[in-house]
């Protein structure tokens, strides 16, 4: 699977250069040819001449603001030459154009050189304490196209420079040290054209001319980091970062977000162990040079205080104690076994495992535990979703042929790009950008079935079809008439408990030839898929149901058999946990309040007979666990995710911990221990480039896939007055991994109710929404589109979230007014 | 020897001659009819014939402007009239707008029907709060005598014209600055191409002319091409509003024929100030080489003052006698665009901040001849290298000061400061002052 697919990935990018009509023009006396409308200064790239340049980016429209590009045009391609050397950064080439750098044109040289002079008669030389110093493209290209010594401040003239108070925040993250600045525009470029977030813009003027937010409209953006990172002098540094390191003492590992499933490429930034930052990764098939600032600043997590270090086994005397490894391994696989006597054990992975430990749990429970109960769904799901992962999502990747899976560029080059139960900027940050960026250039219309029109989706100038939560099959179906080939539709995890609504989009997009597509929330939610986390699926997408499948694995596995029946998923190891019909659970990395019944799944944690718990830090259920074996972080252990594409995103460990050890080789200490008494047999390997290459041999399904469920919609009946809950995770919310960091939380929005203006004049401005499970008291907002009868609520940003303190989503609630709480 | 040929200062003296009475008593508006005989084409087309060269500065012929247009273009087209101006010593249409709005909207009406245009916007200074409203009250009057709005004169032709205040920029009398201020931006220019012909006001294509070259449309119009060609040189055909301003007798504005010299103007306006000599004087605003004594002769059209180093840019003649100090006379220019750059690219707003240093430093007599030299690397760095116009005009008189009066600058540096007495430039030179 994994080599299949890199191999897509190779092919994918090599698409990109297309034979387009070629220009032929001279650069310092070489010849090049060029896509038409290439710039100048990106030409002679081509020929190995780096022009310098600080507003330019290749990503953001050209300004030509700073002027340091300048070369000499001797001919403009039509026998006459500029007379003033032009800016490389706005001219696109031309045929028989001839260009002179730097590097032949003396003009040209010194034009580069006047400008640095005088970009850096302003600028502080701080570059001592400055964050930026040692990566700085001002300090660098200073160095290599610059005078050596300023006449500006020299002993003759003691020019004055400007000077600022400093710093300024431009948000509780970002910062801005004014005097720095050489105002390329670059920030407020990316606000405007990228992020959509123009909350950054130029004020005053001439040298005062600064950045600056309006007094009540900081520069709020959930990607409002990467300002930080293609700003090219240290004027604008983040809180988390800003005088923590220099550049020269960290080392970088590249790495892949564990924030959501987009699988975006960052930099690990380490030093002596520890991370001290990330920055985005440049892959431009996935997240371009964007990361969001989830996936830049949320990494305090893994160095949290309460983090794991070593196993713990509970005692006779009923408490949690510190254990060598191997007497963890022994106390797991008899607790194990005996559970496994008593009714059997569920698995529940978790939605954040790397494909290698999931592999390793799907082995586990088929080969150790003998068990098809495993699920990595710690969400609300259904039976249809696991029909709809099994016919639809497991296998497609991005350059398979006969799946057609979509990919980023196809959302570029989509007509239209249908969403479905996905808020994108809040749910797949890289995909928000891509599809703006899509939208932006003209070609793409973006129709959202959603509740109201999201901030979002405004950004995208998305066509809402208002859509109550549980009206979504039905949304669709209406949607069918105008989805044809050139139609990507998108479909978000929640839809998993609209009845109806995935067989839906599975026909429409059937029907119509539209291209469909499955965005999960979590890294590894598409992985476990394909590494067979789930009751109905083997890794490598073979279906139980399917004895062929079965005994390809079986084979591969050298074991007799696999369990045969169709295995219980996340909701049915709860109940059956309740039930008294499991007798023990292993489970890693959940959080009760995510899953559909919170109350539920910590009664079945309650009631199972031995837990086994992996975690990263301490929590509710390795409280209760009777033995907790720690896990290792993202950024300590070799693993992959496979992103919503189904792109294979490998990387390598950049910190090594010797206590640190990923799950998938504690996995493989307990079988061994069962294997000897007498459960199972060993896994077979203990390292992730030994699972590595067992799934390559392993390799994906060839068979037949399962056939898709028949649509299974109803109406949806709602109780008069009541009103239906629309709910989904803020990018920015109390989620766990995001602990750490005051300053990326002080960012997040402020956690409101949605209503209708109707409901906003009958209750005020503050409301108390009650449920089945509880009442949440929020500040009301109105949502002008928003639909008659819904109301919006943020998923995890207030209490123990909306699951565990309110209701479930698309469930019926009421709402009262809250004078009380505000007077 | 030239005259005078008063035609858009030819109401100036009349009473209440910015009132529509007034005006349409001397013929005002009938070029209107005229031109709605004609096709927009051949409106253009005459333009194109009279040699009209735009009077903003840059001298570029106003026909041909108009006939980059793109007809096929199904977006609508604006005429925009750049009324900013903000130029040093220039003050020519500001006093045009105050004496004679009405031959303004009458140009604009007829050059908007000439590119078919049925928007028009008038972008005046922010400052001159009283013009802004001489124009809106000439606006106002013409849409009441029915010359603007609906189905002007039963020919069918629409057009509205909106007023629109600056807010006090110097920059914004760069063509695509206006048009992102007029767009309520931020005022800084824009990138070039798509020229404003193509994509300029909200992307449409549209015509951007300063007030004296609309201002001339009607008079070409009612009187032909021919007329027009009659007056001025071979290049630079037609009458220009001069201003003088300075060490002059009677300062003001002159309206003649292009080519005529300073020599003749000054004879007009009474010669320099009693008692002094010529010393510099700007051709057309503070952005243009300094020139001296020794041009006085030169034909003031595009070429002539072209061919001697400068530019005939805005007209504006700003006489300096032997009083002044020309590094301070300078140095006041570059604090001026000092504070006018507008930021966005690097020569011109590092540049000016590090010239008014340099200067500042020449004029109390610190430094070497080597300073000097220094300084006019600093204007090469910066002449050429800008974004815009602005940089380049920042340097303008810095280089040919230095040019002209190095010795003066050298003065400064071995008299340990400056040489002159700056009581004795002023207007009260010489008389008692009464505590």
């Amino acid at each position: 699977m994994t080599e299949k697919t890199v191999e897509k990935d190779e092919q994918s990018r090599g698409k990109a250069v297309e034979k387009t009509d070629l220009v032929t023009l001279t650069i310092d006396g070489v010849e090049v040819s060029v896509p038409k409308d290439t710039l100048v200064i990106r030409a002679a790239e081509q020929i190995g001449v780096q022009v310098p340049r600080f507003c330019d980016h290749p990503l953001l429209a050209p300004v030509g603001a700073c002027r340091q590009c300048l070369v000499d045009i001797p001919d403009a391609g039509n026998g006459r030459g500029f007379p003033k050397p032009q800016a490389s950064c706005t001219l696109p080439v031309a045929e028989g154009m001839v260009v002179n750098t730097q590097v032949t044109s003396p003009v040209a040289d010194k034009a580069q050189q006047g400008v640095m002079e005088l970009l850096l008669i302003n600028h502080p030389l701080d570059c001592p304490v400055c964050d930026k110093g040692g990566e700085c493209p001002l300090q660098n290209q200073a160095m290599s196209n610059g005078r050596g010594e300023s006449r500006f401040s020299d002993e003759r003239n003691r020019g004055v420079k400007r000077t600022f108070p400093k710093p300024i925040n431009l948000s509780p993250m970002v910062l801005l040290d004014r005097e720095r600045c050489i105002v390329c525009q670059r920030c407020t470029r990316f606000a405007d054209e990228i992020a959509g977030d123009p909350f950054i813009a130029l004020v005053e003027r001439g040298a005062q001319q600064q950045i600056g937010i309006a007094e009540d409209a900081p520069f709020l953006s959930y990607f409002s980091g990467n300002v930080i990172q293609i700003c090219p002098v240290g004027a604008l540094t983040s809180e988390q970062y800003r005088f923590r390191s220099r550049p020269f003492d960290l080392v970088s590992t590249p790495g892949v977000a564990e924030h959501d499933a987009c699988g975006s490429a960052i930099r690990i930034d380490h030093r002596r162990g520890k991370v001290v930052r990330r920055q985005a990764g440049d892959d431009p098939a996935v997240n371009e040079e964007w990361i969001t600032d989830k996936d830049r600043f949320a990494f305090a997590y893994a160095q949290a205080d309460d983090r794991l270090t070593y196993p713990q086994v509970r005692d006779e005397d009923g408490f949690l104690r510190p254990a060598s490894w191997p007497e963890a391994f022994v106390v797991a696989a008899r607790g194990l076994a005996a559970a496994k006597a008593a009714g059997g054990v569920g698995v529940l992975t978790g939605g954040r495992l790397t494909v290698e430990d999931a592999y390793a749990y799907s082995k586990f429970a088929r080969v150790a535990l003998g068990t098809n109960d495993i699920d990595f769904r710690s969400r609300p799901l259904s039976a249809e979703e696991t029909a709809f992962l099994a016919s639809h999502v497991v296998l497609t990747g991005p350059a398979d042929p006969v799946n057609r899976a979509v990919t980023y560029d196809d959302l570029e080059s989509a007509a239209k790009v249908v969403l479905v139960g996905l808020e994108p900027e809040d749910e797949a940050g890289a995909v928000f950008l891509r599809l703006r960026k899509s939208v932006l250039a003209g070609g793409t219309e973006v129709v959202a079935v959603a509740p109201y029109t999201t901030r979002g989706l405004e950004k995208l100038s998305a066509r809402l079809v208002p859509t109550a939560p549980g009206d979504e099959a039905a949304a669709l179906a209406g949607l069918a008439g105008e989805l044809g080939a050139d139609t990507v539709l998108l479909v978000g995890e929640r839809l998993a408990t609209v009845p109806g609504a995935l067989s839906t989009a599975a026909s429409v997009a059937a029907a119509s030839g539209a291209r469909l597509a499955w965005v999960p929330r979590r890294a590894g939610d598409r992985g476990a898929i394909e590494a067979g986390c789930l009751p109905n699926l083997l890794p490598g997408g073979r279906p139980v149901a399917d004895a062929g499948a079965r005994v390809d694995v079986a084979t591969a596995w050298g074991t007799a058999s696999l369990p045969e029946a169709e295995g219980r998923d996340a909701d049915a190891i709860v109940a059956a946990l309740v039930a008294g019909e499991l007798g023990g659970l292993v489970v890693a990395g959940i959080d009760p309040d995510d899953t559909a019944d919170p109350a539920a799944t910590r009664a079945a944690i309650d009631a199972a007979g031995f837990v086994v718990s992996f975690e990263l830090r301490r929590s509710e259920v390795t409280d209760v666990a009777d033995v907790v074996f720690p896990v290792a972080p993202t950024s300590e252990k070799s693993g992959t995710f496979v992103n919503w594409e189904g792109r294979v995103r490998s990387w390598e460990a950049a910190l090594h911990q010797p206590s640190s050890l990923p799950e998938l080789r504690a996995l493989s200490g307990i079988a061994e221990e069962l294997a000897r008494l007498g459960q199972g047999a060993p896994l077979g390997f203990r390292t992730v480039a030994e699972v590595r290459a067992e799934m390559g041999q392993l390799g994906p399904w060839d068979g037949e896939r399962t056939a898709a469920a028949p649509a299974v919609a109803g109406p949806v009946a709602r109780d008069a007055g009541a009103f239906a809950l629309s709910t989904w995770k803020l990018m920015l919310d109390n989620g766990t991994m995001q602990d750490g960091d005051k300053y990326l939380k002080a960012t997040a929005r402020t956690p409101v109710a949605l209503v209708t203006p109707d409901v906003y004049d009958a209750h005020g401005p503050t409301v108390t929404i009650t449920g089945d499970r509880g009442s949440v008291t929020l500040p009301a907002e109105i949502a002008d589109d928003l639909v008659e009868g819904v109301v919006w609520v943020p998923a995890s940003s207030v209490g123990n979230g909306v699951l565990a303190d309110l209701a479930s989503p698309g469930s019926h609630v009421t709402i009262t007014g809250a004078e009380g709480v505000h007077g | 020897m030239s005259t005078l040929t008063p035609v858009l200062t030819d109401t100036w003296d009349a009473e209440q001659g910015w009132k529509l009475e007034t005006y349409a008593a001397r013929g005002g508006y009938s070029s209107l009819d005229v031109a709605f005989a004609m096709s927009p084409d051949d409106v253009i087309t005459a333009v194109k014939d009279s040699g009209l060269r735009g009077r903003g500065g840059a001298g570029f012929p106003t026909g041909m402007k108009w006939s980059f247009i793109p007809q096929d273009n199904p977006k609508p087209k604006y005429l925009v009239v750049n009324a900013d101006e903000s130029e040093p010593g220039t003050c020519k249409d500001i006093p045009l707008m105050m004496g004679n709005p009405h031959v303004l909207v009458e140009g604009v009406i007829v050059s908007s029907y000439a590119i078919r245009a049925n928007k028009a916007f008038i972008y005046i200074r922010g400052e001159v709060v009283h013009v802004i409203r001489r124009v809106q009250a000439a606006v106002a009057e013409a849409y009441a005598a029915g010359h603007l709005g609906k189905d002007i004169h039963g020919s069918g032709y629409d057009l509205d014209v909106v007023v629109h205040a600056g807010a006090g920029a110097y920059i914004c009398g760069e063509e695509t600055a206006l048009l992102e201020g007029l767009e309520g931006r931020r005022g800084q220019p824009r990138l070039r191409p798509p020229f404003p012909a193509v994509a300029g006001l909200y992307a449409s294509p549209t015509v951007i002319n300063n007030v004296e070259s609309i201002a001339s449309v009607p008079a070409i119009v009612s009187n032909g091409a021919a007329w027009f060609a009659s007056m001025g040189t071979e290049k630079s055909k037609g009458h220009g509003i001069f201003s003088l301003s300075g060490h002059v007798q009677r300062p003001g504005q002159y309206e003649a024929p292009l080519g005529i010299t300073l020599r003749e103007l000054l004879d007009l306006a009474g010669g320099v100030r009693e008692g002094h000599q010529l010393k510099f004087w700007t051709p057309g605003g503070s952005s243009t080489p300094l020139l001296t004594a020794e041009h006085l002769d030169v034909p003031l059209d595009f070429e002539g003052v072209g061919g001697v180093g400068s530019m005939l840019g805005t007209r504006a003649l700003q006489v300096f006698d032997e009083t002044v100090c020309v590094v301070r006379a300078v140095l006041r220019w570059t604090e001026f665009y000092k504070h006018e750059s507008c930021g966005k690219c690097t020569p011109c707003r590092e540049g000016t901040w590090w010239l008014v240093q340099a200067l500042t430093r020449l004029e109390h007599g610190q430094g070497s001849e080597d300073d000097l030299d220094q300084l006019l690397d600093q204007c090469d760095n910066i002449l050429g290298r800008s974004f815009c116009a602005l940089g380049d005009g920042a340097t303008s008189p810095i280089s040919s000061s230095i040019q002209h009066f190095r010795d003066e600058y050298l003065a400064h540096l071995s008299h340990g400061g400056c040489p002159f007495d700056p009581a004795r430039s002023t207007a009260w030179a010489g008389q008692e002052v009464s505590a």
